[in-house]
């Protein structure tokens, strides 16, 4: 991790931490007793997870007639929800892998809660894979596994199939870098360890980690490979999502545009759920040295290049309806703007594609309380981006004697909280008993700091107050 | 320790550790051997060792666990000696008769290992061309578990033979007084019945048979000297119908929809037929028949006997005849009517949905006028679907009110329900003291009555039918009654103190008409009997200016109030049948609503009176409430309805019919009025309609009434254009590439399936599809359909296979996507089945993950339920929304308690196909049980399959042949053929540009029109601004 710092660059972690700073710092959320904080917000996610397993399961057990589908719209909350969490998992990824290819250095105080964030929430797209299904109890005829019934294949034309396969190859690939992550900073944690228990597990998990320099070497390796991987999944995997839709003959699904439209929404409603994220974290761990001012603008910068990118591509189905000419093509379109569902549309093209236009302005892409609201509008956005594209396109297509509505039940809402509790579940595990920050890259970036230490501290030391307020 | 060599001797034996020592060394106690030679323990000197014992332990409790749930039991019960003629999984065919009242139908039972499972159309019949729903629904009446079980006395069960000796000596004692004893029925068709019933009068004179029908004709039979003329549609080039749904509930829909059919059907083919009947509907409501003709105009029920008097006085004036003195109503299109009637003087049909005698008088005169008689009507060969008469009815519920009947009889027939009167006679009938209801179940009527003596259901019935005076058909019985109930005929026979065998006294009784036994025994085989008829042009003397005066006096040229018009419904009739939820279910071909009834107002009217039009299957509740008297239900507006009226239908509102049917709608009998006499099915009293303030929802499967200008989906041109050019109004959907503008079909990605041996196809005629709906119902019990209640249609899942669109003509521009949503005040309208459209290029075949939906070999798209995981991928991506999914286990769940959820109504299913269960997709097959059927009885020949001998249950079921399925691979089959000329013509495949290659062609719709020949050129031009 050797590097060169300029002088004139902003410093990444103010504060004039020390190394053992950073150590205790991040450990001590570890180490101590769970706060008070923690046990609510704990909780409440509980409280909500068992009520959202109680609809998961009475969905379960009832069929899933138990949601608002219907004839003509056969998905709606299930498969938005599946693609809003798939693209939420997004950031994570590219945090870590795209940013540590292009050594953006700032990316060290966030990849790691972005890339657990990447890890649930593509546990909750695939509960939302399992639950859509009429037979959920026969999800692995999915899979190209060896059976009895003659060697009866799955069908690779199938988008559906290509998802399979992009999602859990995404998901091991996201797990297996976290954790490689995790390694070293887990050994610190198991070094410092006080009790047994946290001895044994640390040990455990942190793989006999000795942190020579060889071990650090193949560890940069692994790292390098790893995120070379990564880095098409990026691409791939909500191209994969958007391959549902682009490759059926539904009119507003059947667009080219797709694949990189689909991408950059996924970076966008990513980067966004990172920021509400980090946003909360920092302030309940008491963080604001680490993930600081110009990380939360960094990350609205990228929020607003992608909404814009998502804000072209609407503009862009909407100047093809009209040029191609195919009258269902258009209707589609008008019927979102104009249509039953004209308020989703709407919704999407404030939230998504205005909002984030504000970050022009300095002040507010610098201000803490913006960044957050704007963070949750533009996740609402994209979350009726998925709905407007996936139900209003259903529930208006060729045969109009089939046209017809959709209205959710509280099935179709309980089931979407579920994920919610799951989510934030593991996420509040993960932040009491993982390390939230990344220790030692975060320890790789402040070198070029500690040479200036009196100066930097001054610095950093007004920087810190002036994010408190 | 570590350096212990010290040892411990048990005893000496150890020390000298003798062989014998060795062997026994380690048994601990003695002698018993209480382990095996492994050391395992064993229990009581058996052989059984501590781990057997735990193993069968672990198993008695996983078993005694096991078993302790709940398993079903199902029991098979073999047969012990196999009949004769019972072939299991070979079905069984049985010529019989459906008759429910006057309804009437020569039919074919299929039974599988002797149950009956599905009604079709008997082939032989001359009378019988087609079924409607309501037949091919009765198999299902067969097994309604809710019809009584067994002989009632005072509403408990009794034995037969108690009852009977109990009615014998209570209608001896009524006899030998003197007092009065009636038989109220609805119109018999059986001559051997009213034998039985003269049979039943002779040993009690004191008897009178009174007949009504619930659906009431006699003002028609009035009007025509007594009888029922016969119509033949098929030879009238003009067809003018005031009022009358002669397609669909008018005396006999069924026939008349082939008749009129046959003058329907043209042909693209060179010297082909393209002449078309020219039809006029002059209606109140919005009938199928209106929907399907091809001028229409509206009057008020008020209005309709001067509406008749107008045409006679316009016919009449340009025959130089005399006119009659009544005001003038004036209606779009009555002139031209009878302009084109005149013209086609010889071959014109007019006539009358009313049921005043003194209308019917002057329909009867126009048609006189017109030589009709001897042509399309012949009186000489009376049918015999309506006798009931209104007086007859009418003076029995006055009698029964002064007390004046000692006991009456109700054979078949529910007045309580539905006749207009039915409240006025449950009140009488506590005043009458004997009281026997013969009704299949406790209903409305029956439950008054002292005592039930349930006849049998007509599939397990003796009997004989005259619809039409010589032409005969009989019903045999094809299973053994399944509850204890006995024919009305032999309870008759049993009270009269003859032998209660009817099935021996019909035979005898044919027998000795037909010269002997086994005449009979042919004419049972056939299930018909025709005498045939030849066209008599006796034409009945009727007295026009007593009609005239009567007219003028019962009827009012203009009038601002609301008044109230009741309709009966194509699919739900009068109400007979209405616990059969495959009935309910099925939606009205024009509202497209099933599962209850609505009032239906225009939509000035709606404006008027400030009810917010319906949004999807929201709408506002309505009290309507007419001569005080009031009922509270939905409202829909109703395109092409007269203003300032509302409509409601009969045959809901049941209150004891069964679980199916109490309480969905409401009884729109008790609101008929009575003019000149008879019941007239309006009412122009006081009528109010006003919103409750509360919603309401209506289960309807369409709720976008419009085609939204989409050319690729519905075809349509006029008669004049079409005769110019075959391919009139036929959408050729052409895409500009870099070769140039090329067919949108031309253009593919894909290779394409070879169908080397059938290729299985189906083409639609939109142009004599009348909407009627057989099909749907035939599917569903050919196919084993759910039936899933009313709240899941409103929730949009009702799971038919095949399903009728109707799509009503809007004003809008092409361009103007919201004013297309909207339906013209008086739409035209058109009617497009639609199912799986077995597409070659399917989309639902690409993204199933698991291959549950593939291609056959011989162009079918195959549905396989067990390899489904349901993701609903295939619906989504259907272009025709066709697929239906299995939200929840819609079989054998409480939730949805119809004929699915008990024993005896799964004796419906159809053992060729599968159930499906929760969480599968299902869609049309084609019926491919029914090909494969057919590919192995040609196999057992050694031949090919033979043209039409392969047919699928909808285009088996379609009266009017609609529908042609066969195998576009043989180039003799019916579907070569006609695909051959009309490729070149009218056929087309709906949303053809998006090049999926449905295996279902539809042949564009042409109406007998002119004026819109200007329309279609508008359109063109339209075209070329935009």
């Amino acid at each position: 991790m050797s590097h060169v710092v300029s002088p004139i660059r902003e410093t990444l972690v103010s504060g004039g931490k020390s190394y053992h700073d950073v150590t205790n710092d991040i450990c001590k959320q570890v180490e101590g007793a769970p706060t008070k904080e923690w046990k609510i917000a704990f909780g409440v996610s509980l409280v909500v997870f068992a009520y959202g397993a109680y609809c998961l399961f009475w969905t379960w057990w009832q069929g899933i007639g138990v949601w608002g589908l219907n004839k003509t719209v056969g998905w709606a909350w299930d498969i938005t929800n599946f693609v809003w969490w798939v693209g939420i998992g997004h950031a994570g990824t590219l945090i870590s892998a795209v940013l540590l290819l292009f050594r953006q250095k700032w990316r060290t105080s966030i990849n790691r809660a972005a890339e657990a964030m990447t890890i649930f929430a593509v546990l909750c797209a695939a509960s939302f894979i399992l639950a859509h299904m009429g037979r959920p109890w026969l999800f692995h005829w999915a899979l190209p596994l060896p059976n009895t019934f003659g060697s009866l294949w799955v069908n690779f034309n199938s988008p559906l199939v290509w998802d399979v396969f992009a999602i859990s190859t995404y998901l091991s690939v996201s797990l297996v870098f976290w954790y490689l992550g995790l390694v070293p900073d887990l050994a610190t944690i198991r070094d410092r360890a006080q009790t047994k228990a946290s001895k044994f597990w640390y040990g455990l998990f942190s793989l006999g980690w000795n942190g020579s320099a060889k071990t650090w070497a193949r560890y940069e390796y692994v790292s390098l490979i790893l995120a070379g991987i990564s880095t098409p999944l990026v691409l791939s995997v909500h191209t994969i999502v958007s391959m549902d839709f682009a490759t059926s003959v539904i009119p507003g699904w059947h667009t080219t545009i797709f694949p990189p439209y689909f991408v950059a929404g996924a970076i966008f409603s990513g980067f966004a759920m990172v920021q509400s994220l980090l946003l909360i974290t920092r302030v309940v761990f008491k963080l604001e040295d680490y993930i600081t001012i110009e990380h939360i603008e960094m990350m609205n910068i990228i929020i607003t290049v992608t909404g814009s990118i998502v804000g072209i591509a609407y503009l862009t189905e909407f100047f093809i309806a009209w040029y191609s000419g195919v009258e269902y093509e258009s209707y589609c379109f008008v019927n979102r703007a104009t249509g039953p569902y004209w308020w989703a549309y709407w919704m999407m093209m404030s939230c998504n594609v205005i909002s984030p236009q504000l970050f022009w302005f300095k002040k507010l892409r610098t201000s803490i309380l913006v960044s957050f609201i704007l963070s949750v509008i533009v996740n609402i956005g994209m979350w009726f981006e998925r709905f407007v594209i996936i139900v209003s396109s259903l529930h208006r297509d060729y045969i109009p004697s089939s046209w017809a509505m959709f209205s959710p039940t509280m099935y179709d809402i309980g089931d979407y909280i579920f994920s919610f509790g799951l989510f934030f579940t593991l996420f509040f595990l993960f932040a009491k008993f993982l390390p939230v920050i990344n220790m030692f890259e975060v320890k790789s970036v402040m070198k070029g700091v500690s040479t200036n230490y009196p100066f930097k501290k001054k610095q950093g030391g007004e920087k810190s107050k002036e994010n408190v307020h | 320790m570590e350096n212990n060599t010290k040892r411990y001797w048990r005893g000496l034996e150890e020390l000298t550790n003798e062989a014998e020592f060795v062997k026994y060394a380690h048994r601990e106690f003695g002698d018993a051997p209480t382990t095996d030679e492994k050391g395992e323990a064993i229990i009581d000197g058996t052989n059984t060792n501590r781990r057997d014992f735990l193993k069968v332990l672990g198993f008695g409790v996983s078993a005694v666990t096991l078993a302790a749930c709940e398993a079903p039991v199902k029991k098979t019960i073999p047969y012990l000696n196999k009949p004769e003629d019972v072939e299991p999984t070979i079905a069984n065919w049985y010529a019989s008769t459906f008759t429910d009242g006057g309804d009437y139908a020569s039919v074919l039972v299929k039974t599988r290992e002797g149950r009956p499972i599905k009604i079709e159309v008997n082939p032989q019949s001359s009378l019988t061309k087609g079924i409607s729903a309501r037949v091919h629904a009765s198999v299902l009446s067969l097994y309604d578990n809710e019809k009584l079980k067994g002989a009632l006395i005072a509403g408990a069960s009794a034995d037969w033979k108690v009852a009977d000796k109990e009615i014998i000596s209570e209608l001896t004692k009524v006899a030998a007084k003197g007092g009065q004893i009636r038989i109220v029925s609805n119109t018999i068709l059986s001559p051997t019945t009213k034998k039985v019933i003269s049979e039943f009068i002779a040993k009690y004179p004191t008897t009178q048979l009174v007949t009504y029908d619930a659906n009431s004709l006699s003002g028609l039979a009035q009007a025509n000297g007594g009888i029922l003329p016969s119509f033949d549609f098929s030879k009238a080039k003009t067809i003018v119908s005031i009022g009358a749904d002669f397609l669909g509930t008018w005396l006999s829909g069924d026939e008349f929809s082939e008749q009129w059919a046959k003058t329907r059907r043209v042909s693209s083919a060179e010297g082909g037929n393209k002449e078309m009947s020219r039809h006029y509907q002059f209606e109140t409501i919005m009938s199928m028949t209106g929907a399907n003709s091809d001028y229409r105009a509206t009057y008020k029920p008020s209005q309709e006997g001067l509406v008749v008097a107008s045409l006679y006085n316009a016919v009449a004036s340009k025959l130089g005849a005399t006119t009659i003195a009544t005001s003038t109503v004036k209606v779009d299109h009555l002139d031209k009517a009878a302009a084109d009637l005149v013209a086609t003087k010889g071959a014109s049909l007019v006539v009358s949905g009313s049921n005043d005698p003194a209308v019917q008088s002057i329909i009867v005169a126009i048609n006189s006028l017109l030589g009709s008689y001897g042509t399309t009507i012949d009186a000489g060969s009376p049918v015999n679907y309506r006798s009931g008469s209104d007086s007859a009815m009418n003076s029995f519920i006055s009698e029964a009110k002064a007390g004046q009947i000692a006991a009456v009889i109700f054979y078949n027939a529910n007045p309580v329900y539905n006749h207009p009167r039915g409240a006025e006679l449950a009140e009488a009938l506590p005043k009458i003291g004997l009281t026997i209801s013969t009704n299949d179940r406790a209903d409305e009527t029956g439950s008054l009555c002292k005592y039930s003596t349930p006849d049998s259901h007509y599939l397990e019935s003796w009997n004989d039918s005259e619809p039409k005076k010589g032409y005969f058909s009989f019903i045999q019985p094809t299973i053994l009654t399944i509850f204890k109930t006995r024919q009305a005929q032999s309870s008759f026979l049993t009270w009269a103190g003859l032998n209660g065998d009817y099935a021996t006294y019909l035979e005898n009784s044919w027998s000795a008409i037909l010269g002997g036994k086994v005449a009979w025994s042919k004419v049972l085989h056939d299930g018909i009997y025709e005498l045939g008829s030849t066209v008599s042009a006796v034409t009945p003397a009727v007295n026009l200016a007593e009609a005239a005066t009567l007219v003028a006096k019962n009827y009012k040229a203009t009038s601002d109030k609301m008044e109230l018009a009741i309709y009966e419904k194509v699919i739900m009739g009068s109400g007979s049948q209405a616990n059969n939820p495959w009935l309910q279910e099925c939606p009205e071909p024009v509202s497209k609503a099933c599962w209850g009834n609505y009032a239906t107002v225009s939509l000035a009217t709606a404006k008027k009176l400030a009810l917010e039009q319906e949004v999807e299957l929201d709408t506002l509740e309505v009290e309507v409430t007419v001569n005080g008297k009031s009922v509270k239900l939905p409202f829909i507006v109703q395109p092409g309805q007269a203003n300032d009226t509302v409509a409601i239908a009969i045959g809901y509102g049941r209150t004891k019919a069964g679980k199916s049917a109490d309480g969905v709608g409401v009884n729109a009998y008790p609101f008929a009025s009575v003019v000149n006499g008879n019941i007239a099915y309006f009412n122009v009293g006081d009528v109010q309609v006003k919103a409750t303030g509360e919603t309401a929802k209506i289960a309807r499967t369409q709720t976008h009434n419009t085609v939204m200008a989409r050319e690729a989906v519905v075809q349509e041109t006029v008669l004049g254009a079409y005769k110019k050019n075959v391919e009139a109004g036929r959408f050729k959907p052409e895409i500009s590439t870099a070769e140039g503008k090329k067919s949108a079909l031309d253009i593919t990605l894909w290779n394409g399936h070879k169908y080397n041996n059938h290729a299985w196809g189906m083409v639609i005629d939109l142009n004599t599809c009348t909407g009627c709906s057989a099909c749907v119902v035939s599917c569903n019990a050919e196919n084993n359909i759910a039936v899933v209640g009313r709240q899941e249609v409103i929730n949009r899942r009702e799971m038919h296979w095949m399903r009728i669109d109707r799509y009503y003509s809007s004003d809008a521009d092409v361009e103007d996507v919201k004013g297309l949503e909207y339906a013209s005040e008086n739409p035209e309208v058109v009617f497009q089945p639609m199912l799986c459209q077995h597409c070659n290029n399917a989309p639902c075949e690409t993204v199933c993950p698991v291959l549950a939906t593939t291609h056959s070999t011989e162009g079918l798209n195959q549905m396989t339920y067990n390899r489904c995981i349901g993701t609903r991928y295939c619906a989504n991506n259907c272009p025709y929304k066709v697929r239906r999914f299995n939200w929840f286990r819609y079989y054998q769940t409480d939730e949805y308690d119809f004929h699915f959820n008990n024993d005896l109504g799964r004796m419906v299913i159809n053992p060729d196909v599968t159930v499906r269960s929760r969480g599968v997709m299902e869609k049309c097959s084609m019926c491919v049980q029914r090909i494969q059927a057919g590919k192995l009885e040609a196999k057992k020949e050694k031949r090919r399959p033979k043209d039409g001998e392969i047919q699928t249950a909808c285009s088996q079921s379609c009266p009017t042949n609609a529908i042609t399925f066969g195998d576009m691979n043989d180039e003799t089959s019916e579907i070569s053929k006609l695909l051959a000329v009309e490729r070149k013509g009218r056929a087309f495949g709906v949303i053809e540009e998006i090049n999926v290659k449905p295996s279902i062609s539809y042949l564009v719709k042409i109406r007998n029109k002119d004026e819109v020949v200007k329309k279609e050129e508008a359109k063109a031009e339209h075209k070329e601004h935009a």
